[in-house]
């Protein structure tokens, strides 16, 4: 079954919800009938879509994203991909936990690393990181140290242990700390739909 | 004063306490740095709290950062018994993504990799549980006779005997040096054997049935619907296998079976994976058989790549490619915006999900039962943590 | 069935496995493993550990020409090179400061793949250890010099196919060269101008 039929059969079942196809996959542009979509694929018995293989977040700068790959284990078939977007202030998706039980990890994932707030998860904590952890460390906009650029700190560490430091970064580490400035990486890349 | 100390005041409802045990995460039976928060009652399991991240690195931000052939090499750190397999994973979604085909004689280099591993990963396995259920290294050390050969062969092809860092999108790096199919042939020829010397140490040994029998039993249902994978959900009985499933690469060529299991306890997560492997040798035989004297090694769409890596820009796009790991199902999804560094990647561990049960398997049995169902999940904490 | 049976059937494997630790080849079941470090198993041609950089014949004729690709294409990131300048400031076809650091290295030889120069190359060394981080793991241009005998000598296969690649392609040259001068020296010279 194409992504079109998937498509009108999930209209047809659940009038009023609004999808849109976006990359071989469906965005439901209404987080909030995440678990009702997901239920019907589960329960349907042509789909059977009955494995949710993955969950995961993506952050596209406008808004963040909730990715679900499902597949049916009875049928073999596969994959159905959905989609949720979110904005940054308000990043709430429904669990899938209560109709798939194997989200539980990946959402929690999801939450540790992009900050998406699932709801009714029945135990949402960090998963890889530290508790008091502050900030997403997979955001876009997550201030990462640049590997590339040494700041003061790290200069004097070196040569307190006697190592070769460049004159190059020695100067830029310099007029970093006179900037007041930090070393953070730069991140390129356009946004795409 | 005697009498009344040992005086029981209801001999049914003992008015116990529970008791809170951090497991690991320094402990040789967690497999590495992970931590189970138990609460026991006596000796029984009440609820099982598992912690990782220990070894988080964010190996997802890290490929965010450099090309798409530099995460190679990382991917092999994700499981580290099983790199080619990784490797394989990563390979297979960039080439959806980039609509890359393989060269035969590259699929079939591939396949005979990923399935050697296989065979890797369930021996060691089985030799760690056993270790977990107290057989002190006697199994481990049968396992690693054989897993020495075939990690030999790894070395001969790739340089590395773990850190294999040996396919390419599109192909594979080198082709095999003169005389390695050989080789791989000797050992594919003598490992029934030691199949079938392993099987009379442990198989019918009523130790090993008495601990792993009924224990940690996972039905079918919820196996399914908490996605675990691998040879976890086949001991459930449930017929899913990727290679089949998928039919990724050339697996539709080959002939073999899905061995599973009937009550899927920790005995038939064992014998299924013996089973396992006697399926790996069968489709070994017949790639080492089908396999083409000689033939490109790489697609011809990569070849200007392969001296300049960070050229490589994939289209505007998404893919997920996913593969039967010697643990379970390993994705890897990853979006592209036309750089040379990938948008988004994100890895579906198998360790990680087959891990969410855990709780429950454990509940009701003994502390001492609960480290071997965390032994017979078989988890990598690289993987876990990634 | 009796209660032990498969104990005992176990049991009489590692007696088999013990008795044949004293009779029996390493590849019969005997003992396969080996007395490190006084005795070595025989070194895999494509073994791959930390990398070096090639020279011909003298340390100063090393190949690599400062290009900067190995660096951009590590994926740890453990390459640092800064190109070499003569006293007028003109860049040299060689690093000043080539320095790899081996506590971040993960031997994933993509830095030889990469290389367009055949100039670095993985080595077969793999004791390499020290006390402290700085001075002994971070290896400088001239640790890291080994000859083109030395490679011939652990990878004889890879390092005769590309001697034998760079031969042709410096005969190639030259006879591309020699063609030129030869078109040179038959074309009609051009008068110096009438002054």
């Amino acid at each position: 079954m194409n992504l079109q039929e998937i498509q009108s059969k999930i209209e047809a079942a659940l009038p009023g919800i609004r999808l849109k196809p976006v990359r071989e996959s469906l965005l439901i542009e209404d987080a909030a009938m995440l678990p009702k979509v997901a239920a019907f694929l589960k329960n349907d018995p042509v789909l059977a879509l009955d494995y949710l293989s993955s969950v995961t977040g993506a952050d596209y700068l406008k808004y963040l994203e909730s990715v679900y790959h499902l597949y049916s284990v009875e049928k073999k078939t596969g994959p159905v991909v959905l989609r949720v977007r979110v904005t940054r202030d308000s990043p709430r998706i429904p669990s899938l936990v209560p109709i798939y039980r194997g989200a539980e990890f990946q959402e929690r994932e999801a939450f540790d690393m992009y900050g998406l707030y699932f709801e009714n998860h029945p135990d949402l904590r960090r998963i890889f990181m530290w508790e008091g952890f502050e900030g997403f460390p997979m955001r876009k906009d997550y201030e990462q140290e640049d590997s590339e650029i040494l700041e003061t700190a790290d200069i004097e560490w070196l040569d307190r242990h006697g190592a070769k430091v460049p004159e190059g970064m020695r100067k830029k580490a310099a007029d970093l700390k006179a900037q007041g400035k930090r070393a953070v990486a730069e991140k390129t890349g356009k946004s795409i739909e | 004063m005697m009498e009344k100390m040992f005086e029981v005041q209801d001999p049914v409802n003992h008015d116990t306490q529970t008791l809170q045990v951090n497991i690991g995460p320094q402990h040789p039976s967690t497999h590495g740095v992970f931590r189970m928060n138990v609460v026991l009652d006596g000796e029984t399991v009440v609820s099982l709290k598992p912690v990782m991240g220990y070894l988080h690195r964010n190996h997802e931000q890290i490929a965010e950062n450099i090309s798409y052939t530099a995460s190679m090499p990382y991917t092999d750190r994700l499981d580290y018994f099983n790199s080619m397999s990784n490797n394989f994973a990563w390979a297979l979604a960039v080439e959806k993504l980039a609509n890359l085909d393989v060269p035969e004689r590259a699929q079939y280099i591939r396949v005979i990799m990923a399935e050697l591993t296989r065979l890797v990963n369930h021996v060691s396995v089985i030799g760690f549980l056993l270790n977990d259920l107290g057989a002190f290294f006697t199994p481990v050390l049968y396992a690693f006779r054989e897993r020495e050969k075939i990690l030999d062969i790894f070395e001969e092809v790739s340089g590395a005997r773990m850190m294999c860092n040996f396919l390419r999108f599109g192909g594979i790096k080198r082709d095999l040096p003169a005389g390695t199919l050989e080789r791989i042939k000797e050992v594919i020829q003598n490992f029934p054997k030691f199949l079938d010397e392993f099987e009379t140490l442990l198989t019918k040994n009523e130790i090993l049935c008495m601990r792993c029998q009924n224990v940690g039993v996972l039905p079918a249902e919820l196996a399914v619907n908490a996605s675990i994978t691998g040879p976890m959900l086949r001991a459930s009985g449930v017929n899913y296998d990727v290679r089949k499933a998928d039919k990724y690469s050339i697996y539709d060529r080959f002939d073999f079976k899905i061995p599973l299991g009937q009550t899927g306890d920790v005995y038939d997560r064992y014998y299924c994976r013996v089973l396992e492997m006697r399926e790996s040798l069968k489709i070994l035989q017949q790639a080492l058989r089908d396999i083409p004297v000689t033939g490109e090694i790489i697609s011809k769409k990569m070849a200007p790549f392969v001296k300049a890596p960070r050229n490589f820009k994939p289209p505007v796009g998404e893919a997920y490619g996913r593969v039967e790991a010697p643990k379970g199902e390993l994705g890897f999804y990853v979006v592209s915006d036309g750089t040379p560094q990938p948008w988004r990647y994100h890895v579906r561990a198998p360790s990680l999900i087959n891990l969410t049960i855990l709780e429950d398997l454990c509940i009701g049995h003994k502390v001492a039962d609960a480290i071997v169902i965390l032994g017979s999940i078989d988890i990598v904490l690289g993987e876990v943590d990634h | 069935m009796i209660f032990g049976t498969g104990i005992i059937k176990g049991m009489l494997v590692t007696l088999k496995a013990f008795l044949a630790s004293y009779f029996k080849g390493p590849h019969e079941g005997g003992i396969f493993t080996v007395e490190y470090p006084e005795k070595r198993l025989a070194e895999k041609e494509r073994f791959r550990n930390f990398p070096f950089l090639l020279y011909d014949q003298t340390p100063e004729n090393l190949r690599c020409v400062a290009c900067d690709i190995c660096a951009k294409e590590c994926p740890p990131k453990c390459i640092y090179i800064v190109r070499d300048f003569d006293k007028e400031g003109r860049p040299l076809k060689r690093p000043a400061i080539f320095d790899i650091d081996f506590t971040v290295c993960m031997n994933c030889g993509i830095c030889e793949e990469a290389c367009p120069f055949d100039a670095i190359f993985m080595d077969h060394e793999f004791e390499i250890a020290g006390p402290d981080r700085q001075n002994k793991m971070l290896y400088h241009r001239d640790d890291l010099l080994k000859s083109n005998e030395y490679f011939n000598k652990i990878r004889p296969t890879d390092a005769g196919a590309i001697d034998a690649r760079r031969r042709e392609a410096e005969e190639k040259k030259k006879a591309a060269a020699a063609q030129a001068v030869k078109a040179k020296t038959t074309q009609p010279q051009p008068e110096p101008p009438k002054t």
